[in-house]
C-alpha cells in the first residue's frame, strides 16, 4: 500500500506503511521505542495522529499488519469478522468513530451488537486518538456478562480474583491468604493461584485443595490453577475437579508459539473443561492473562506496536468464550512500560480495547519495583478502571505478591473501590457473604472483629 | 476487643506458613498505619536496591590479597537507560574491551551489579571466595566486575578472555520480603547470542535463602559435570540432584515488621 504522509508543525511528515502509522500514533511508551518504532519526536506523533483520524476504518480489513499467509491470529481475526455487524460504522474514519463512540447514539445495546463487527486493530487505531477519559467514558458504556458459578460484569458489580500464591506451594500458606481474602469478600471472578511449580502432581493437589475448601463452606464461585493448558488438559484427563482452564496468550501466532500454545490446544482445552459440566449459572470456561509487550519480548512482534498486537490478544481471547480476560499491565518492566504515566495508560487502554471487543476484561493493576511507580499509582489506575466499569481486579494479601515477587492490589483496595463507588461482588457470591453474616444492612462489608462469626467460620478459634 | 490484654490473632496458627501480609485489620476499609509503613519500608529498600550503586573499592578490599579484579562498563552510561534499554546491558563499552585480553581461561567470573546493588554488596565477595576455594585446580580469570550489566553480558566477557565456562554474580529484581538476592548464572562456550536455555541458575542467594557456601557447592558441582559433558543449560539441569531451595522452609515476616 501507498505511503501516508501530512503536514503539522509547518514540517512534512512520511510514514511508510500503515503498521508505522500506528506505532508513531502510541502514546509514548518505553517499549516501542526499545522495537525502534516509536515517533521520534511529539510533533511527528500528533502527525501519526492526525493521519490516522483521517483513515478509513475499512483500512485494517484490506491491509492486515501481520501477514494472513504467516499467522492463524490474522486469519482468526479476518475470517472471523462479521460484515453485518460492522455494518452501521463501516463508513467511518478512525476519527469518525472516536466522536461516535463518545455520542450517546453509541449505547450499551448498540456497543454490544457492534462488538464482532470490529477487528481488535480498529480498536486499538482509535484508542489511539483517546485520553484517559475517553477510554474510561466509552468503556465504561461496554457491556460484557459471562458466567460460571457467578455472573460476572453486571451493571453496578466490581468482581475480583483472589490471588492466595505462596513460593513453595504451601497448602496451609495458600489456605491463610485465601481465607483472609473471603473475609474481604474477595474471590467472587475466580480463587486462582499462580503455581511455583509446573508439576503435574502438585498442580492437581493444588486444584483438589481448592476444590475441598470451596465445597466445605460452599462458596459460589470457581477456583483455578494457573498452569500451562497442556498440563490443565492433562489433569482433566486424570479426573481432577477443574473448573476453569487458564493459559497466557498474546496476539501473534509467533508469541503464541513462544508461549508453547496455538488455537488448536485452546480449542481441545475449552471443549475438555466444557464436557465437565461443573457451571451452575454459565458455561464461560476458560480464563486468559495478556499484557503489552509480550510479543516484543519474544521477537514476534512483525514490526507492529505493543499496544495494537495486545489488542490482537483480545481478539484470540474472544474466539473462546472466556468467563476472564486480564492484562497483567505492570507485570512486564520499565523496559516496556517504564513509569506509573505509561503503566496507567496501558491499563486503560488495554480495558478499553477488550471491552469494545466484547471480552469480559479485568485487570491486574500491578508493578515491579524496577518500575518507576509505587502503590499510589495503583490507587489512581484502579480508581479509574473502577468508574471505566472494569470486570474485575486482582488482589493479593497486603498488595504483596510474595511468589511472583511484585505489587497488586491488596484485598484492602477493592474493599476500598466497592464501598467508594458503591460497587457490589457477584450476586452469587454476594448473597453468600450475606448468609455468613459479613454484610450490614446497607450491604456493605464492615471489619470482622477477630470473635465475630465468620472468622470462626472459616479460620476455627485460632488454635 | 477492649477486655482482651492481648488481643486475639485468629491468624496465629497460619502466620508460620506464609510470608504473606496476611490479617493485618482494618482502619475503615484501609491499612493500619503500622501496615501502611512497614510496606513502604519494605518498597523504599527494594527501591533503594534497585537504584543504588555498588561501592566497587569496599567489594574488592573484601577480596584475599592475590585475586585480580578488572572493572569494565555496559553499553548503557546510567541506570535510567540501563532500566530502558536491556540490550545495552548486554554489551561491554569500548573502553572496557580493551581491558580484557585473550587467554585460555577454564572459567571466567563476573560480578554484575543487575537490578540489587545491596545484593552484590552483601553477597557476591563471599560467593566467589566461595567458588575460587572450591576451584584450585582451575585456570579462573581475574574477577571480572561490571557495571550497569545484564546477565548476558558475561558471553561478551567470556569470548573476549578466551574462557571455556562463565558464571556471572548479579543481583536479582527485588521483591517486598527480600531486596539483596543473588544469583548465579553460568554458561558453557560463552559467546554473544547464548540463549536463555544454555544457561544453568542458582538463584535466592540471600539470608533466608541459600549461603554463598551452599551456592558455591552448587555451582561447582554443575561447572565440573557441564566442563566434563561440555554443555550447560537445559541438558545439564535436568540431572543436577538439587538446584533447587524448594522445601525450605519459609520464615514469616513479623507482624509488626
Amino acid at each position: 500500500m501507498s505511503q501516508f504522509a501530512t503536514t503539522a508543525g509547518g514540517e512534512r511528515h512520511v510514514f511508510p506503511d500503515l503498521k508505522t502509522v500506528l506505532a508513531c500514533a502510541s502514546p509514548r511508551r518505553s517499549g516501542d521505542e526499545l522495537a525502534g518504532i516509536a515517533a521520534a519526536s511529539d510533533v511527528r506523533r500528533v502527525a501519526a495522529r492526525m493521519v490516522l483520524a483521517d483513515l478509513p476504518l475499512t483500512v485494517f480489513l484490506d491491509h492486515p499488519l501481520v501477514p494472513y499467509e504467516e499467522d492463524e491470529v490474522t486469519r482468526l481475526i479476518v475470517d472471523g469478522h462479521d460484515a453485518r455487524a460492522f455494518a452501521p460504522v463501516a463508513h467511518m474514519t478512525v476519527g469518525q468513530f472516536r466522536d461516535w463512540l463518545l455520542s450517546y447514539a453509541a449505547t450499551p445495546d448498540v456497543l454490544t451488537a457492534l462488538a464482532p463487527g470490529l477487528t481488535p486493530e480498529m480498536a486499538a487505531a482509535v484508542s489511539k486518538l483517546m485520553r484517559n477519559i475517553d477510554l474510561v467514558t466509552v468503556a465504561s458504556k461496554c457491556r460484557v456478562v459471562t458466567a460460571f458459578r457467578t455472573t460476572i460484569g453486571l451493571p453496578g458489580c466490581l468482581s475480583s480474583r483472589l490471588q492466595p500464591n505462596h513460593p513453595t506451594d504451601d497448602p496451609l500458606g495458600i489456605a491463610a491468604s485465601t481465607l483472609d481474602g473471603l473475609l474481604f469478600g474477595i474471590g467472587d471472578a475466580v480463587i486462582g493461584i499462580n503455581p511455583a511449580s509446573d508439576n503435574l502432581d502438585a498442580c492437581m493437589t493444588l486444584i483438589r485443595m481448592q476444590d475441598e475448601v470451596r465445597r466445605r463452606f460452599d462458596i459460589p464461585t470457581q477456583s483455578c490453577v494457573l498452569t500451562h493448558v497442556t498440563n490443565t488438559i492433562a489433569a482433566i484427563e486424570r479426573g481432577a475437579p477443574v473448573d476453569l482452564v487458564f493459559q497466557s496468550i498474546a496476539g501473534t501466532e509467533a508469541a503464541n508459539r513462544g508461549f508453547g500454545i496455538d488455537l488448536a490446544i485452546l480449542a481441545e482445552a475449552r471443549q475438555a473443561a466444557l464436557e465437565l459440566r461443573r457451571g451452575t449459572v454459565g458455561d464461560n470456561v476458560m480464563y486468559f492473562e495478556t499484557g503489552q509487550g509480550s510479543a516484543l519480548s519474544a521477537d514476534a512482534h512483525h514490526g507492529v506496536d505493543q499496544q495494537t498486537i495486545e489488542a490482537r490478544a483480545y481478539g484470540v481471547a474472544r474466539a473462546f468464550a472466556p468467563l476472564l480476560v486480564n492484562t497483567v499491565v505492570g507485570f512486564i518492566g520499565p523496559e516496556y512500560l517504564y513509569d506509573a504515566k505509561q503503566i496507567t495508560r496501558a491499563g486503560l487502554e488495554d480495558h478499553f480495547c477488550g471491552k469494545l471487543l466484547g471480552v469480559p476484561m479485568g485487570v491486574d493493576v500491578c508493578y515491579t519495583n524496577h518500575a518507576e511507580a509505587d502503590q499510589d499509582d495503583m490507587d489512581v489506575l484502579m480508581t479509574l478502571l473502577g468508574t471505566a466499569g472494569v470486570n474485575f481486579l486482582i488482589a493479593v494479601p497486603g498488595a504483596d505478591d510474595v511468589m511472583l515477587n511484585y505489587q497488586s492490589l491488596g484485598y484492602h483496595d477493592v474493599l476500598t473501590l466497592r464501598h467508594l463507588l458503591g460497587r457490589r461482588p457477584a450476586p452469587e457470591f454476594e448473597a453468600w457473604l450475606s448468609r455468613m453474616g459479613m454484610l450490614d444492612e446497607t450491604g456493605r462489608l464492615p471489619p470482622q472483629g477477630p470473635h465475630a462469626g465468620s472468622v470462626t467460620r472459616l479460620l476455627g478459634n485460632g488454635a | 476487643m477492649a477486655d482482651e490484654a492481648i488481643p486475639f490473632d485468629p491468624f496465629a496458627r497460619f502466620r508460620l506458613a506464609t510470608r504473606a501480609r496476611i490479617g493485618l485489620g482494618r482502619s475503615g476499609d484501609a491499612l493500619p498505619s503500622r501496615h501502611l509503613l512497614s510496606f513502604q519500608l519494605a518498597h523504599a529498600l527494594a527501591r533503594d536496591a534497585v537504584n543504588g550503586s555498588v561501592d566497587w573499592d569496599g567489594l574488592t578490599a573484601g577480596l584475599p590479597d592475590g585475586v585480580e579484579t578488572v572493572a569494565v562498563h555496559s553499553a548503557a552510561p546510567d541506570r535510567q537507560t540501563y532500566l530502558r534499554r536491556p540490550d545495552l546491558g548486554r554489551r561491554l563499552e569500548a573502553e572496557s574491551l580493551g581491558r580484557l585480553s585473550h587467554a585460555g581461561w577454564d572459567l571466567a567470573l563476573v560480578v554484575a551489579d543487575g537490578l540489587s546493588a545491596a545484593a552484590v554488596q552483601a553477597w557476591a565477595p563471599a560467593t566467589a571466595i566461595e567458588i575460587l576455594t572450591r576451584l584450585k585446580d582451575w585456570k579462573v580469570a581475574p574477577i571480572v566486575l561490571a557495571r550497569q550489566a545484564r546477565v548476558a553480558l558475561g558471553d561478551h566477557v567470556g569470548e573476549r578472555l578466551g574462557a571455556r565456562m562463565v558464571a556471572v554474580l548479579i543481583g536479582e529484581r527485588p521483591g517486598l520480603s527480600v531486596a539483596d538476592s543473588l544469583g548465579i548464572y553460568l554458561t558453557y562456550a560463552p559467546r554473544p547470542g547464548c540463549r536463555d536455555a544454555e544457561r544453568n541458575c542458582i538463584s535466592n542467594i540471600h539470608a533466608d535463602g541459600l549461603s554463598p557456601a551452599q551456592a558455591a557447592e552448587k555451582l561447582v558441582w554443575l561447572a565440573r559435570e557441564g566442563m566434563r559433558r561440555k554443555l550447560t543449560g537445559v541438558g545439564l539441569k535436568e540431572e543436577t540432584p538439587s538446584t533447587s531451595i524448594a522445601g525450605k522452609e519459609v520464615p514469616a515476616i513479623p507482624n509488626d515488621a
